[in-house]
């Protein structure tokens, strides 16, 4: 087992290889965010020029124009390359405008929401 | 400038630089699981994977294009490891040390 050395200190899981490539951005909160990372830093703060949020419910998808974006690092959760020579989304899903995925969001939202009322009554009634 | 914080575990920092290369399984925090190659790991514990592949992809889509992650050690839950890529005794050793202080 190697020990970590003085030169450890100093060593980092860099995204510099990542830099002026298009990538995804995994959020805490579950956007997905895509651009071209442009400046990062020790803390995983990003910068991303011409952002854009890709919203996705079920079959339906929508990419929202976002502009220059500085992200702060204690919300990344994933930084992906994205393969240009690579299909970004399966085949079957359809591209729908800002307004449609808006809705869908809302009706998905609502669902859970339903879903999560039902659990509750059911858990205060206490079924073994 | 390391933190005395810090020292007190690099037992998995070391750990995990010895795994690079490896095949592995990182379980986050939000229940999505990547496998992929091992690439690197720093003192956070973040980690960089190469070949990436997403555990149950169908539920992922947005994640088809991706071959290549970095992964915030903040958000990782889990790192399956294959079971002959660990030397147990080495690491129990290893924890005991460290424990001591040494």
């Amino acid at each position: 087992m190697s020990w970590a050395g003085p030169e450890d200190i100093y060593l980092s899981t860099s995204l510099a290889s990542y830099l002026d490539r298009k990538i995804l951005v995994l959020l805490r909160d579950g956007r997905k965010l895509m651009g071209t990372l442009r400046s990062f830093d020790q803390f995983a703060n990003a910068v991303l020029e011409g952002a854009c949020e890709r919203v996705i419910v079920d079959e339906k998808y929508c990419d929202i124009p976002l502009g220059l974006y500085v992200i702060r690092g204690e919300n990344v959760v994933l930084i992906g390359e994205m393969d240009t020579e690579r299909e970004e989304l399966p085949p079957h899903m359809i591209r729908v405008s800002e307004t449609e995925i808006k809705r869908a969001q809302k009706v998905e939202s609502e669902a859970s929401e339903l879903r999560g009322t039902m659990r509750k009554r059911m858990e205060f009634l206490d079924f073994d | 400038m390391v933190l005395r914080g810090f020292r007190r575990f690099r037992l998995f920092f070391s750990y995990f630089k010895d795994l690079v290369g490896q095949e592995v399984t990182v379980e986050l925090k939000n229940d999505l699981a990547i496998t992929g190659t091992l690439h690197s790991v720093d003192q956070y514990l973040n980690i960089k994977l190469e070949n990436t592949r997403v555990v149950d992809q169908d539920k992922y889509p947005h994640m088809l294009s991706v071959r290549n992650c970095f992964i915030r050690g903040s958000v990782v839950r889990y790192v399956q490891l294959p079971p002959d890529g660990v030397d147990v005794d080495l690491l129990h050793d290893a924890a005991r040390r460290e424990a001591r202080g040494g």
